[in-house]
Formats: C-alpha cells, sequence, structure tokens
C-alpha cells in the first residue's frame, strides 16, 4: 500500500530523498516529466494545452530531529526538526541517520525522581538518544553529528476502518495527490510534493514561483482532536466526516469560490465532507498564494489524530473521499474555471 | 587597503538598518578597487561584479554579507529636551545603561544614556533591569537646541572605537556584520591571484537585522545560481554550552540542514580539507537566523551555503571576533568560488 | 466626504470577504478612472494614466473580524479572530454577517476577568437550536464588528476607520487629481490584516517606480499612552518606521518636501509595533522606492476608531500633491 510506504520512508525536513524515491516509483508509469529544484521539491508534470493551469501541492517531509552532539558517554544531543511537543519524545524509539541506527529517547526512572520532577515536563535539550554506543568514539562509527532523526513507528491497521502509522502528515496528502495523477485530465496538472514545509513552508513558494499556476489546491493531513475530553467546538475536524475543506487559516484565505465548487460536488455525488474548524496553523498554501500576482488557493485535508507525534491516526474513509472530491474537482474545472 | 584597516573604518563608520548611506559610501570605493562594477540597488544594497573568466554563460555567485547594524532611534524630544528613543533590531536594554552614543541628527550630537546614581535608588530597584522605555538620551543641550538638530526618527549609534586586543582579537560595534564585509573584501583580494570562470556578485546587504530585507530584494534582482551568505555565529564563552558555539580563531563555522544545499556544504569542507584551511562544523536543522533564510527561497529556489565567523558578545556594542579567522574565511571562499564551474551548477538541481 | 467616509465604514468587509467595500469603491472610482482591474485575492486597481513611471497607492479594504468555527446544539456560534483582536474588546459588543444577521457577544463564566481568551467566547445570534442557527450562518463565515458612524464635529468615531478612512482618501484623492505626473495605479487592497496580502501580489503585478501606502497610525496623546510624538489634528504623518518598514529615506524626504511646499501640516511618525503595505510594496522584486501617510488614529483595533476630520482633508489635498509631483530620487 501506498500509504504504508509513504509513511515509512524516513523523510525530516530538509532531508526528504526517501519519500522522492517512494513517489517516483509509484508514479512512473503515469508521469513522463518530472521538474526539480534547488530545494528539493519534486514536480510532475501533466501538460495539455488548453484550460486553466492548476497545481496540486503536498509535503513530503515530516517533524523530526537533528544529532548536534554526541558526548562522551556516546549519548546523542539533539534538537527538533519542526513543531514537535517536546511531551511526545520521551520512551520512544527512533532511527538515526543513513545507516538507521536504532536508537531509544529514555528517560530517568520514576523511582529516581523527586516528587516535584514528576510534574514537569522535560525538556528536549535534556532528552538524549541511547544508540548503545559505550563512547563518543563508538557513537560517532555508527552516526555523524548532523543525522536525522525520526520515529519508529511501523505502519499498520487499527481499529475499525483506521489505520495508525507516523508522519500522515502529510504523506496522507502525498498519498491523495498521487493517485489523483494517475488519472489524465485535458487541462495541465503540475503535481508539486514539496520540502520544507514543516520549518516555515519553505519549498510550496519557489515551486509556485516556477509553476506560475492559474489555482491551486493545497493536500493536507491535518489536525483532529475529536476525542474524550475536548470540547465540541475545539475539535478542529472530526474522523469519519470525510475531506476536511479550510476557508481560513493563519496563512491564507481558501478562495471562495473554489471552496463553494467543492461543496457543490460533495453534496452532489454524496461525499461526506467537513470544514476545518479552527484558523490556527498554516499550511503550503500560504507561500502559493502571495506567489508572484496572486494565485487563488484551497486546502483540502484528510482529518488526522495525533499530528506530529510518533504516531497518528486516519480513517480510509476519509483518505478515499478525499481522493474523489480532489478527482471530481479537476474534472469539474476541466473546461475552466472563474475565480 | 589592509583588511584590518577596512574592517576598523566600517565598524567605526555608522549604517544603522534602512539608514546604511554613510558605510555603503565606503564599502562601494573599497569594493570598487577589486571589482569590475558597483551598483547600489532601491534599497540601498552594494552589489560589486567581479567577472569571471570566459565568453558566453558564465555561473553566477552571489556573496552576501550584511552592513547594517543595531542601533536606536529617537521617538520623542521632551519638553526639557531629553530623547526617548526604540531599538532598530534587537538590542538588550542592559547594555545601553551609562553609554556614550551618536544622534545622527542634522549633525552628529553627542548623547549620554545616564543612570540614576545608586545613592538615590532604593535596594529593590538596584536589582532590576532598567526597560528601553525608561531609559532616555541626554544630550546636555537646551530643548530649543535640541529641536534644532533632532527630530523623531534620527537614528542612534553607540559610540566606540575599534580596538585590538592583544595580537589577532578586535573588538567594536557592528563586527555583525562588517566583519563579514571583511571577509568578502579579502575573498575578492584572494581572487585577483586566481583563476574563476563563475562572475562573483558581492553584496553588502541592507536591513537583515530587522527582517533580512535587503537579502530578498538584491538575490531576486541577481537571480544567481549560488548564494553564499556569510555572517557571524556564537563564539565559544563562559557559561554557553560547546555545543552551541565554534572556537575563535580556528577558522569559520560551516552550517548545514535544511537551509544549506547539501552539495554546497560539501565543496565548502572539500575545498577547506585540500586547502588546510580549518572548520567547525554546524548543524543546522532549520533556520540559519541569516541572510541565507530569505535568499534560498527566492524565485524559483536558490542553492545556497553559509560561512560564519565566530563572535562573541553578538548584539552588544564589543562584538569580538579574530583577524586569523577572517583571513581563513575568505581564502576558503575564494578558493570556492574559484571551483565552481557550469558542470557543478548543473548538478545542483539533481537530488 | 463625511458621507462617503460613513458608507465606507459601515460597509461590511472583515479580510477574504471585502466584496461589498469593493463594489462600493468601484462604483464611486470609475468615472474618475482610465481603467478598473480585480486580480486574483480580489484587489481593486483603478488606473488614471498621467505620465511614463508607476505611482502604486495602497490602502486596504478589509477590516478586523471574526469566523465562525462551531455551532452547538444550542445555536451558539464560536469563533476566532480575523486579525487583531483583543477578546477584551468585544465584550459587550456586536457582529453582523454579510446577510445581514445580527449576532452579541458572550462569555463563559470565568474565575477571573484576565482568564478570558477568545476560545472561552461565543456568539450568540438569538437561534435556539443547531438547526436554526444554521439557516442564518455557516462554518467559515466571516462578520465585522457591528457600529454606526458619529460625527462629533471635527473628530469622526466608527469601526474600519483603519483603513476605510484611507479608502476614502485615496478615492477623494482620485476625484481631485486633475495631472497626475505618473500612472497613478491607485490598489485598494485586500488582506492586510492577515499579512499584507493583497498589497503583495498587486506590488508584483504593477511593478511599481514608487509605492505609497496610506493607513492609520496610532498617537500617543490620551492620558498615559505610550511615548508616541503623534496627535489627533496636528496633520497626517510621514512614517519613518514601523515593524514592517523602514520607509525609503529618499521616498520620505520627497514626502516632506511636497508637504512643505503646499504648506500641508505633518507630523514624522516612529510607530513600534504594527505594519502597513508599504513593508510588502519596498521588497517586491528587485525592490521598490516606498513611503507611508497615516492618518493619526486612536482606539485602533477596536469598534471605536476616531480620526479628526481636519487631518482628513490634508491628507487628501497631500496625496492629490503626491500624484503631482514627480520623485526624483
Amino acid at each position: 500500500m501506498l500509504l504504508k510506504r509513504l509513511s515509512e520512508a524516513f523523510g525530516p525536513s530538509g532531508q526528504e530523498q526517501d519519500v522522492r524515491a517512494v513517489l517516483q516509483e509509484e508514479l512512473n508509469d503515469y508521469i513522463s516529466e518530472w521538474k526539480r529544484d534547488a530545494l528539493g521539491n519534486l514536480i510532475a508534470v501533466k501538460p495539455a494545452s488548453s484550460g486553466p493551469r492548476v497545481m496540486l501541492a503536498a509535503h513530503m517531509d515530516e517533524c523530526g530531529l537533528m544529532v548536534t552532539h554526541v558526548d562522551g558517554a556516546g549519548l546523542l544531543h539533539f534538537r527538533k526538526v519542526g513543531g514537535l511537543d517536546d511531551r511526545v519524545l520521551v520512551s520512544k524509539s527512533v532511527v538515526v541517520g543513513k545507516k538507521r541506527v536504532a536508537g531509544v529517547i529514555g528517560a530517568k526512572a520514576i523511582h529516581l525522581q523527586k516528587p516535584q520532577e514528576r510534574t514537569q515536563v522535560i525538556p528536549h535539550n535534556s532528552l538524549y538518544i541511547d544508540i548503545g554506543a559505550k563512547s563518543k568514539e563508538e557513537a560517532l562509527k555508527m552516526v555523524n553529528i548532523g543525522d536525522y532523526v525520526v520515529f519508529d513507528t511501523k505502519f499498520g491497521e487499527f481499529g475499525t476502518g483506521m489505520v495508525k502509522g507516523k508522519a500522515f502528515d502529510d504523506r496522507a496528502g502525498c498519498a491523495v495527490l498521487a493517485e489523483v495523477l494517475k488519472e489524465d485530465y485535458s487541462m495541465p496538472v503540475y503535481g508539486a510534493f514539496t520540502v520544507q514545509e514543516e520549518i516555515g513552508l519553505r519549498g510550496a513558494g519557489v515551486a509556485a514561483y516556477a509553476v506560475d499556476p492559474d489555482l491551486a489546491i493545497v493536500l493536507e493531513g491535518t489536525t483532529c482532536n475529536d476525542v474524550s475530553g475536548a470540547d465540541e467546538h475545539g475539535y478542529c475536524t472530526h474522523l469519519g466526516g470525510g475531506p476536511a475543506i479550510t476557508v481560513m487559516d493563519a496563512s491564507a484565505i481558501s478562495n471562495k469560490k473554489m471552496v463553494a465548487e467543492l461543496v457543490r460536488l460533495a453534496e452532489e455525488h454524496n461525499i461526506p465532507y467537513q470544514f476545518k474548524r479552527s484558523i490556527t496553523g498554516g499550511s503550503d498554501a500560504g507561500r502559493i498564494n502571495v506567489s508572484r500576482d496572486g494565485v487563488p488557493v484551497v486546502v483540502v485535508s484528510v482529518p488526522c489524530r495525533y499530528i506530529h507525534s510518533p504516531v497518528s491516526v486516519l480513517q480510509l474513509s476519509d483518505f478515499e473521499h478525499t481522493i474523489a472530491l480532489v478527482k471530481l474537482f479537476l474534472r469539474s474545472i476541466e473546461g475552466g474555471f472563474r475565480v | 587597503m589592509e583588511t584590518k584597516e577596512f574592517l576598523k573604518q566600517m565598524v567605526e563608520e555608522t549604517g544603522v538598518s534602512g539608514f546604511e548611506c554613510r558605510v555603503a559610501g565606503l564599502i562601494s570605493r573599497v569594493f570598487g578597487e577589486v571589482c569590475d562594477d558597483v551598483q547600489r540597488d532601491v534599497l540601498g544594497n552594494v552589489i560589486a561584479v567581479r567577472r569571471g573568466e570566459g565568453d558566453g554563460k558564465r555561473p553566477s555567485i552571489m556573496l552576501a554579507g550584511h552592513m547594517d547594524e543595531i542601533g536606536l532611534m529617537v521617538t520623542k524630544i521632551d519638553e526639557r529636551g531629553f530623547l526617548k528613543f526604540t531599538q532598530v533590531g534587537g538590542i538588550d536594554p542592559r547594555t545601553l545603561v551609562s553609554q556614550e552614543v551618536v544622534v545622527h541628527g542634522r549633525e552628529d550630537v553627542l548623547g549620554i544614556i545616564g543612570l540614576k546614581p545608586p545613592h538615590l535608588m532604593s535596594p529593590a530597584d538596584r536589582n532590576k533591569a532598567i526597560p528601553m522605555h525608561d531609559l532616555q538620551i541626554d544630550v546636555g543641550m537646551p530643548v530649543e537646541k535640541v529641536k534644532e538638530l533632532i527630530r523623531v526618527g534620527d537614528v542612534v549609534t553607540v559610540k566606540r572605537s575599534f580596538m585590538e586586543l592583544g595580537k589577532d582579537v578586535v573588538a567594536c560595534k557592528a563586527m555583525d556584520d562588517r566583519v563579514a564585509v571583511a571577509v568578502i573584501y579579502e575573498c575578492l583580494q584572494e581572487l585577483k591571484k586566481l583563476r574563476h570562470v563563475a562572475d562573483v556578485y558581492a553584496v553588502a546587504t541592507v536591513q537583515e537585522e530587522v527582517g533580512l530585507r535587503g537579502a530578498t530584494v538584491s538575490t531576486y534582482g541577481i537571480n544567481p545560481d549560488i548564494g553564499i551568505a556569510l555572517d557571524v555565529c556564537h563564539a565559544a564563552m563562559p557559561g554557553v554550552p560547546e555545543q552551541d558555539t565554534a572556537p575563535m580563531g580556528k577558522g569559520p563555522s560551516l552550517a548545514f540542514g535544511a537551509n544549506i544545499h547539501p552539495k554546497i556544504y560539501e565543496r565548502l569542507v572539500e575545498v577547506a580539507k585540500e586547502y588546510n584551511i580549518p572548520f567547525t562544523p554546524d548543524p543546522t536543522p532549520a533556520g540559519t537566523g541569516t541572510d541565507l533564510w530569505a535568499m534560498q527561497i527566492s524565485r524559483a529556489g536558490i542553492p545556497t551555503g553559509l560561512i560564519s565567523i565566530p563572535s562573541r558578545y553578538m548584539h552588544t556594542s564589543v562584538e569580538t571576533v579574530s583577524m586569523a579567522d577572517v583571513k581563513m574565511s575568505g581564502r576558503l571562499l575564494a578558493y570556492f568560488i574559484a571551483s565552481i564551474d557550469a558542470a557543478f551548477v548543473e548538478g545542483l538541481l539533481c537530488y | 466626504m463625511k458621507e462617503l467616509i460613513k458608507r465606507l465604514v459601515e460597509a461590511y468587509g472583515p479580510a477574504g470577504s471585502e466584496e461589498c467595500v469593493r463594489n462600493l469603491i468601484m462604483e464611486e472610482v470609475r468615472p474618475y478612472v482610465d481603467e478598473v482591474q480585480v486580480d486574483a485575492l480580489g484587489n481593486l486597481i483603478a488606473i488614471k494614466r498621467g505620465g511614463s513611471k508607476k505611482l502604486m497607492l495602497s490602502s486596504h479594504m478589509d477590516e478586523i473580524g471574526v469566523m465562525v468555527t462551531h455551532i452547538d446544539e444550542n445555536g451558539f456560534l464560536r469563533f476566532y479572530n480575523v486579525g487583531g483582536l483583543s477578546p477584551f474588546s468585544l465584550i459587550g459588543n456586536r457582529c453582523y454577517f454579510a446577510n445581514g444577521t445580527v449576532g452579541v457577544f458572550g462569555t463563559e463564566q470565568l474565575d477571573a476577568m484576565k482568564d478570558l481568551t477568545m476560545s472561552k467566547m461565543f456568539i450568540d445570534i438569538g437561534a435556539a437550536s443547531r438547526e436554526e442557527a444554521a439557516e442564518k450562518v455557516r462554518i467559515g463565515d466571516t462578520a465585522a464588528i457591528k457600529r454606526e458612524f458619529v460625527d462629533l464635529g471635527n473628530r469622526l468615531v466608527a469601526k474600519a476607520m483603519d483603513d476605510r478612512i484611507a479608502c476614502a482618501i485615496q478615492i477623494e484623492a482620485l476625484k481631485q487629481v486633475e495631472k497626475p505626473v505618473y500612472d497613478v495605479y491607485a490598489v485598494f487592497s485586500v488582506q492586510e490584516e492577515v499579512g499584507l496580502r493583497g498589497a503583495r501580489v498587486a506590488a508584483f503585478g504593477i511593478t511599481p517606480d514608487l509605492g505609497i501606502a496610506i493607513d492609520v497610525t496610532r498617537t500617543g496623546d490620551t492620558p498615559k499612552s505610550a511615548t508616541m510624538d503623534v496627535a489627533l489634528g496636528k496633520g497626517p504623518t510621514v512614517k519613518v518606521r514601523d515593524s514592517s518598514v523602514l520607509c525609503t529615506p529618499a521616498v520620505r524626504h520627497h514626502m516632506e518636501e511636497v508637504a512643505k511646499a503646499n504648506n500641508i501640516p505633518y507630523q514624522l511618525e516612529v510607530l513600534e509595533r504594527g505594519g502597513t503595505d508599504a513593508g510588502a510594496i519596498q521588497l517586491t522584486k528587485s525592490g521598490v522606492p516606498a513611503g507611508v501617510m497615516s492618518i493619526p488614529c486612536r482606539y485602533i483595533h477596536t469598534a471605536s476608531e476616531m480620526v479628526d476630520y481636519r487631518d482628513v482633508e490634508h491628507g487628501v489635498r497631500f496625496l492629490v500633491k503626491l500624484m503631482e509631483t514627480e520623485y526624483k530620487g
């Protein structure tokens, strides 16, 4: 399954090559022209001579860690890549560097902690990765300073109709985009798999500058907090509710006509849909929207619980419905679209 | 000119972000001696070009070191002629207490940021850092005279002369980032002895301290094949973990990570090893906090590299650097430029 | 002109929903300009030809507001802010939606007022159920603060003076200017309050030789206010800097010369927090010389923003003269 291979690929911001490789292999038979740039964006081009120039974007990178120091005892100290909550780091297994060395992020045993320590968040700069090395020299034979680190999480089925895995933000979007690109359309379509979203929406802007699209759709795996104890108005999205359409977030306001068209199509074809019910956080749309003289954008997301952590959860029906809705949208604008 | 003398002249000159005119004049003149052409763009960036060898399309390399310095700006002249002020760029107000300053009004006016003497302070007050809005500049003139010379919006710099500490270390205000301009100058002089096919755009950028603004527009205008930024990084000092700093006098620090193209980092490392130039690798997961952050995402994306010069006491008026580091950084940059050809540039798009 | 100001400030137009304001302005300026365009983000660009160089003016149409993110089973709406808005400024206020629906702001029971956040507030539109509310309002709809225009004589008070007062000045100046020495691209921009987005793309499309934004600025003339040497009634300002821009010194100098030559009172402005469209214009492509004329305004980003009408009148004259005087760089 493509989503499994994408989820398990190693790809923190700035180190996306594994993800690129998975996508290129998957789409090899469908795409004749690939573009690359100085940052590592991968753009699948589906040329056509008429109709609006459409850019679809999903980011390949995930949150992770980077080894910045190896101490005398052979323990690896690290900095965060992207917005990871310090609290999710403790007591996890990780994979380090090109050799994929196994490591663990431990914590002082609870027996050894003072009562007040137990209630405090352990900051990431006092955590470390243990790769079983006994000394700095031994550690440096296994890893290098600057090596990237990701969580060691296996993709798998979960509950009823759900799957779990790491990096659904935004490998879910990558998988949706890959499926959408397997069909042909009568207008030019650019499928941009972007880099460095998690550290500041870095890849999408330069990709949009190169593509110079008439309109763009950003595909995301987005926040979902439909869990016990949360206020319903804080859910943001809910699993099983279908693709989430963003009206506005901290980085961009979606084009109203594109939103309306998505809603019309979903209702006409009985595809469940929901609006994303928070405006915090940003996406690649923020950069694409203000590229050159302006690009109308909309964000469509697969709701994912527990993003930016070692394990996220999505409902497969939402994933399939997102693919279906995006394809329908593309079909509906083949003859042109007035934004 | 000796690089050290150029650095001395630069750091003693004024050039607060947005008001770089004076230092820009100096840099234009000196760069002009070693370049084919010098221009200033709309924002005031100094762009000097040294052309490479050969006809046809040559690779282009942009070097960026920012010439702006942090400073203060007058917000109000009160009824007694004291000046209230705000900052331009990030300033720790604790470093301003008891400083002599120069207010750049219709003419340069000497001022003092005074402090209430300890005798008049309560013990509790003595332990409190004074916020910027409670500080004021005293220019010792009647208010009418002050208003003739000074207006709201005038910029202010700390008064400081270039100092040599021992044989190698120098200190002054504005080392961040005029030391990088000195490195570019060192490199341009070194390039006279070397052969290079790449066109070199030596840019002294403006407004880095307020948001990388000069680099944003100059990179767009030049649209180089490769962009190299030069900036200062934190040198080892007491109380700061070793891994967050680079040693002084032991060569530049070379950052790698998402903000840097991996092949440019690799090439810098190869060149440094080949010419026995020591360096400190600096793993940087995301932003480097330098002009490079803006340069990388100009237009359709620019391959980037970063060379940093270790400096102690950043954003104070006694920023300290090693001249040996300036020398080594300049040489590394020159040899790197000499190593670049069209094939290398083409390879930068192959991931 | 007060009538025009009243219509503008009372028009509905939170960031991203500027259609009503745009239509109003389009009707107003069309007879006085050579061409009117609307771009991909919704900026209105009124072009008046007069020279070879391009002068871009920018006043933003959008205002701060709120966006509905949830409707509960009893018909209450949860919301987020659109643009910089303090929850404290909403207490006791009302809002209205594009379709005219009016709501009042309410708060959950709080232990202490300082705990107030936007997420502890809701909007009551008088609906008794989710279904009833959904007939009037949908998730993703935006609302503006509801407050009428008041004429206090010299002083005018309204919501959205930021930045409709500048829109009014820009419209009036387009009406009055006879011989601009530039091709004037008068942009009525969108989405300033959420990050100068409209002006950024408009400037890219236009590539002006000179950019001047018109906006409001804070003052230091109220009891125990922050230190700022700007007051109502002393004329429009020539901005030196704010968080988004260090105005090009030559443009600032040019603006001061124009004001002096035409006996227009002006103040120098150093704004410590806040940004304007000029910040985006200046960084367009390889750089654009940019300046700002501001109208001093008290209580910015509340329902009662106050300006002085004499500053507005001087602002119109100032803008006309800026269009009629060549910038030599």
